[in-house]
């Protein structure tokens, strides 16, 4: 037997496992964040004018409190930066992050790799209710929560629930819930193209180029729009990954743990499909960030949502400005909907993870 | 036979726990009273409510009667932990991930893991000789190590009572004596309650101090291992002639050979009940009443 061994002590192999264990991955989140603000510099410096690096560094620093710099940006260069470049630069960070969270969010509370909200149909049933309340005036505010988010969340709400209806719980299963969210994504897809029909042209054309995916050039509004969901439903998951970790086992042994997963579930749901509506109703339908960026995260730091969560934050959030630069450079003077190169990078990203899927099975 | 169960007062109750599945009765009405340090045993045949049972005294499936602790509450996750038949190994979690999440129900909502709920895994590592394994993914360990863990899981959890849904029916018979023996190590030196159920009779016999025979979710027979195991109850219980043999001091359970094809001869089944003829009026399986309540 092999049973008997020594007790415990401090500083031995086992006892620095176990305070690593389901800890923040520092250097990795380091990094992350290290490329994150790399990508937003370059982001920043590349478009239809170029800027200089080293001046919009000069500016950027300057606008820190309690640094002092000299900028040498031109005024005009100045605008350009502050007024379209920087926010449309936080804007990609921002949605990234949100969808990637999101996509992390449901991969966790589903146990299922292929959950996104995008395949779900949560992105469809966002923009359902974004196409009503921007082209029909639909109007669901709600104390502070403006018309368009409100509209978007709603749909967002009813496609996740029919998702998870149609699924019948088998929602391990990827393939049935995936199926469940083609039909819902489907159903409200077709809803909207309907909707889009009663629209004249030109009304129409504005909310379908919106639908596209599109990062808008707004100033800072768009930002401080999806600001207050990032924080508030991005704080929920971070708090909430801890469960999800449990929630790996299965229901019943969460349950027997001690967990009550149903509760966890809802909150965990409702927290993702609020941020993806949110990321929706600034930005329009962006596929695959939530699906592929929590596999990359995989790769690097492991398989606890506890870091999964927050490393995808940062990761979706940097590769969302990279697409974007994307979008603004490849075919310009034209803009390529930034959708569409997320699902040009996703799609075969996609492929490859059921390719592997059933080399593993 | 002395057992530590006469003396102490019991640490669970179960009366009349009943488990119906759309309808159809898989559980009827089981009474039993557990005793501090006691081993029980459950046996019976595939299909006979050994699931069931342990999962309704963690409340996984919906039941009636009542389930109580010596001091009347209801069990919860810090009281009781159920080791699965089959635990679920997820992907890429290490195995002292996976220790300290039987630390679970001792967490608040929000509340993350200290450094005194991480000392606990780290102590049910070592005292399971699974400390060099910390690191290690659930995925990559053999199926002793694996049930090690699970265990370790099942201590880290600390409830005083612990139920095993057949912890050694994937192991080699090495492997099974060695895992059951660190249980009942673990139950000497903590005065741990363990309910275990199992198929193989002699193995089971050899650890419990009382087996609880289940047919079709009726409880038939309750008592030590000499009480509850004797051929003719078993013989019908499990639908084919059995033989209780005593070796060593050990039970063991034999079941009697098929009857030769070609020569007609029926010596090993014509003094018992042959299969297909269960629930003759001796041990009706599903009246309560009739269980032999034998110690």
């Amino acid at each position: 037997m092999t049973t008997r061994t020594h007790a415990a002590s401090a500083g031995d192999p086992l006892e620095r496992s176990a305070d690593r264990a389901f800890r923040l991955p520092v250097p990795a989140l380091l990094g992350s964040l290290a490329l994150l603000l790399l990508a937003c510099l370059l982001s920043a410096t590349q478009g239809a004018a170029g800027l200089p690096v080293g001046g919009v560094i000069r500016s950027l620093l300057d606008a820190v409190p309690l640094i002092e710099v000299d900028r040498t940006l031109s005024s005009q260069h100045e605008a350009v930066l502050w007024q379209i470049r920087l926010p449309r630069t936080v804007l990609a960070a921002l949605v990234g992050a949100s969808l990637a969270v999101a996509g992390a969010g449901y991969q966790g509370v589903f146990r299922n790799p292929l959950a996104d909200p995008y395949l779900l149909g949560v992105s469809a049933g966002a923009g359902l209710g974004a196409v009503l309340a921007l082209g029909f005036g639909l109007n669901l505010a709600l104390g502070p929560v403006a018309a368009l988010p409100m509209a978007a969340f709603v749909g967002a709400l009813l496609a996740v629930t029919g998702s998870v209806l149609v699924a019948r719980g088998s929602f391990r299963n990827p393939a049935t819930l995936l199926l469940a969210g083609v039909a819902m994504a489907a159903l409200f897809s077709a809803a909207q193209t309907f909707a889009l029909q009663r629209l004249d042209q030109t009304r129409a054309r504005e909310v379908l180029s919106w639908l596209f995916g599109r990062l808008a050039a707004d100033g800072w509004h768009p930002v401080l729009l999806l600001l207050p969901y990032v924080l508030v439903a991005g704080l929920v998951l971070l708090l909430h990954a801890r469960h999800l970790d449990v929630l790996r086992l299965g229901d019943d042994e969460a349950r027997a743990l001690g967990l009550k997963p149903a509760r966890s579930r809802l909150l965990v749901v409702t927290a993702a499909t609020l941020i993806t509506a949110a990321a929706v109703s600034v930005s329009g339908l962006i596929a695959f960030v939530g699906l592929v960026t929590p596999h990359i995260v995989r790769v690097l730091v492991g398989h606890s949502y506890r870091a999964i969560v927050p490393l995808s934050a940062v990761v979706g959030g940097g590769f969302l400005a990279l697409v974007d630069i994307g979008a603004r450079t490849l075919t310009a003077p034209a803009e390529l909907p930034v959708g569409v190169i997320t699902a040009f990078v996703g799609a075969p990203f996609f492929c490859v993870i059921l390719w592997r899927r059933r080399h593993d099975a | 036979m002395s057992s530590p169960t006469t003396r102490s007062p019991a640490v669970l109750r179960a009366r009349d726990v009943q488990v119906a599945f759309g309808g159809v009765q898989v559980l009827a009405g089981v009474d039993l009273d557990l005793h501090r340090g006691e081993w029980l045993g459950l046996i019976g045949p595939n299909g006979s409510g050994k699931s069931t049972f342990l999962r309704s005294l963690v409340g996984l499936v919906p039941s009636t009667g009542q389930v109580h602790l010596g001091d009347g509450s209801v069990p919860g996750p810090r009281d009781v932990s159920l080791m699965p038949q089959s635990p679920e190994l997820p992907p890429g979690m290490t195995v002292v991930e996976y220790v300290l999440l039987g630390r679970t129900a001792h967490l608040g909502w929000l509340e993350r893991e200290s450094p005194a709920d991480r000392r606990i895994a780290v102590d049910a590592l070592h005292r399971l000789g699974m400390g060099g394994f910390a690191d290690r993914t659930l995925r990559g360990l053999s199926g002793g190590e694996t049930q090690r863990v699970v265990i370790a899981r099942a201590l880290t959890q600390q409830a005083p009572v612990l139920l095993l849904d057949e912890p050694t029916s994937a192991l080699d018979p090495g492997h099974q004596v060695e895992v059951l023996e660190l249980v009942d190590d673990l139950r000497h030196r903590d005065g741990l309650t363990v309910v275990a159920a199992m198929h193989d009779l002699g193995i089971a016999s050899r650890y419990a101090d009382r087996l609880l025979l289940l047919e079709r979710g009726a409880p038939v027979a309750l008592g030590t291992p000499h009480e509850v195991l004797q051929d003719s109850l078993l013989s019908q219980v499990y639908g084919w002639p059995l033989h209780v043999h005593h070796l060593d001091g050990h039970l063991v359970v034999v079941p009697a050979p098929r009857a030769p094809r070609h020569t007609g001869a029926v010596s090993a089944t014509e003094h018992c009940t042959p299969p297909g003829r269960r629930g003759s009026p001796t041990h009706h399986p599903l009246d309560p009443d009739r269980t032999q309540e034998v110690s």
